[in-house]
């Protein structure tokens, strides 16, 4: 097997007192689809946004593709325009229009010229199915539409990482369809996606692997079929059926 | 209305019931029209016929409203008045640059710009203090007792400064205000795409920032609008100057009266344009807009 895009090695983090990540070992294969799940307050939030740095942890070492990123000597703005990330709400910036959003990373971050940043955005709003709204502010757009924008700009810097955390938790029950489906369809491509998320079902159907996280740490982990049919932790056991019914 | 009945499928396709509903609705508006002119009406003819009769209300008129004295006072007045608006033109731009800036200043974390930190808050707290009107004296006697240079500078100029002074403390608090009220995951997305601090501010917080405080620096405007009248305490010979110099040759006050008259023609556009945006911003907030 070749080396792992992202190496997660004995991760922690408080806020405070509160230790919310005690040592969290995770590796990431490009092309292969994670799903975090855990009970809310769980850290699942917290370990993506140590992932791409906006948090800076207490110990332990981030690789991105062999390169230690949590090393204060790094660039951390290089580093995140490498990772996509799209967030449970507020994502869109509502004082742009959807295409100005979907191409602000590649305009000031990687000075792509104006025409083809416009040209490449575009083309993402149409793999997203909103081609026809790229002139539109995003409060003009429904809750399902503001996220899938959300995931065209995430996209438009070429991420090599796609971190999705509950992007479909703030959304009404027959939005989370459109979005998902559009999830499924990035993971079918071969994109290399880590999302927190509360949709077991979809965990199930798309996740390459299911990670458990609890009291800081992974407790269990594996392909969702054995995960979800056959938990071989206590927690695990609990969490689900509490989660499924 | 009449908007109402071009859109799609036109007039014909409206039933019985709506028609006479638009023509009832048309009906109550032509009535409130005439009640609200009528009134208007009214109520003028007894305010007119109440002040004419009191006592000293001739003498009052010609002291006051002479239309004679306003004609001869008039071409002063308003050359000085059009100073009061070049000072306030490049006042209300500085304000706007130097708010600003202290608003970010202020924003700076980190220990190594405590002391920018600490001598911008200070800054805002001692000038949203200290009236305009002493801020005016002290600087416009204080600075040419310092004789940096030994050439005169003109009343106007340290007005302006005293001006920029004062309100630049106030609009860098809303400018703040405005600052801390956008989301900070809005901050977190951007940096997230790998904007720097620097781009995130200038690209996603700032235009977020002054697109909420509009309102509040409009208001502030309105105030300078009046406010640069009192330039003329250093000498400037502004509209209000001038004013009291005509009023001193005829000992009659109506200048006084033609130089408010301008300043509030001033304000009314301002104030309408502030009216209607602070009105199209609660509508658009309370449609639900994500903002
Ligand atoms: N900036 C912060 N300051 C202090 N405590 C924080 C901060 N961010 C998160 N926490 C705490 O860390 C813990 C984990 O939070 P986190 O948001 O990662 O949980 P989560 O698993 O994403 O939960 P959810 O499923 O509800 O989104 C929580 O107890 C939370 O209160
Ligand atoms: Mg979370």
């Amino acid at each position: 097997m070749s080396a792992p895009l992202l190496r997660l090695t004995g991760l922690r983090k408080s806020f405070g007192e509160h230790e919310v990540l005690r040592g969290i070992d995770l590796e990431l294969h490009a092309h292969e689809v994670v799903a975090l799940i855990g009970a809310s307050g769980s850290g699942k939030s917290t370990l993506l946004r140590t992932v791409n740095l906006l948090e800076t942890i207490d110990d332990g070492v981030i690789e991105l593709r062999g390169d230690d990123i949590a090393d204060p000597r790094t660039d951390a703005d290089r580093i995140r325009s490498r990772i996509g990330t799209v967030f449970q709400q507020f994502n869109l910036f509502p004082h742009l229009s959807v295409i100005d959003n979907v191409t602000l990373a590649a305009r000031h971050v990687h000075r792509v010229p104006r025409a083809r940043a416009k040209s490449r955005g575009l083309e993402l709003l149409d793999r997203v199915g909103l081609a026809h709204k790229a002139d539109d502010f995003p409060d003009r757009l429904s809750g399902g539409q503001q996220q899938r924008v959300a995931i065209a700009r995430a996209l438009a810097t070429e991420p090599e990482l796609l971190l999705l955390d509950e992007i479909t938790s703030a959304l009404d029950p027959e939005l989370v369809g459109e979005v998902l489906d559009l999830v499924r369809t990035l993971a079918e491509g071969g994109t290399t996606i880590l999302m927190a998320t509360h949709e077991m079902a979809f965990a199930r159907d798309v996740a390459h692997r299911v990670v458990f996280l609890d009291g800081g740490v992974i407790v269990e982990q594996g392909p969702p079929a054995e995960v979800f049919a056959a938990p071989r932790e206590e927690r695990t056991c609990a969490f689900l059926a509490r989660f499924l019914g | 209305m009449s908007r109402l009945l071009r859109e799609p499928g036109g007039p014909a396709d409206l039933s019985e019931v709506e028609l006479g509903r638009r023509a009832y609705r048309r009906g109550r508006q032509q009535r409130s029209v005439l009640v609200a002119a009528l009134s208007t009406v009214a109520f003028a003819v007894v305010m007119w016929i109440t002040l004419a009769n009191t006592p000293g209300w001739p003498r009052v008129q010609e002291t006051f409203f002479s239309w004679e004295h306003a004609v001869r006072a008039f071409p002063a007045v308003a050359e000085g008045f059009l100073l009061n608006l070049r000072v306030l033109a490049i006042a209300s731009v500085l304000v706007l640059i130097v708010g600003l800036a202290i608003a970010l200043l202020r924003t700076l974390r980190g220990p190594v710009f405590f002391p920018i930190r600490f001598l911008a808050a200070a800054y805002t707290d001692v000038f949203r203090g200290v009236p305009l009107i002493l801020v005016l004296y002290l600087v416009g006697f204080g600075i040419p007792g310092l004789r940096i240079t030994d050439d005169f500078i003109p009343g106007e100029v340290l007005g302006t400064a005293a001006l920029v002074l004062t309100y630049s403390a106030y609009v860098s608090e809303v400018f703040r205000a405005g600052i801390e009220a956008v989301h900070p995951s809005q901050r977190l997305a951007a940096r997230a795409m790998g904007l720097s601090h620097a781009k995130t501010l200038r690209l996603v917080v700032i235009p977020q920032a002054v697109r909420k405080v509009t309102p509040a620096l409009m208001n502030d405007f309105v105030a300078l609008q009046k406010d640069v009248g009192l330039i003329s305490v250093l000498g400037a010979v502004d509209a209000v100057r001038s004013a009291q110099i005509a009023t001193a040759a005829s000992f009659n006050f109506t200048p006084y009266v033609v130089a408010g008259v301008l300043f509030v023609l001033l304000a009314i556009p301002t104030v309408r344009l502030t009216d209607w945006y602070t009105a199209r911003v609660r509508r658009r907030e309370q449609m639900g807009a994500v903002v």
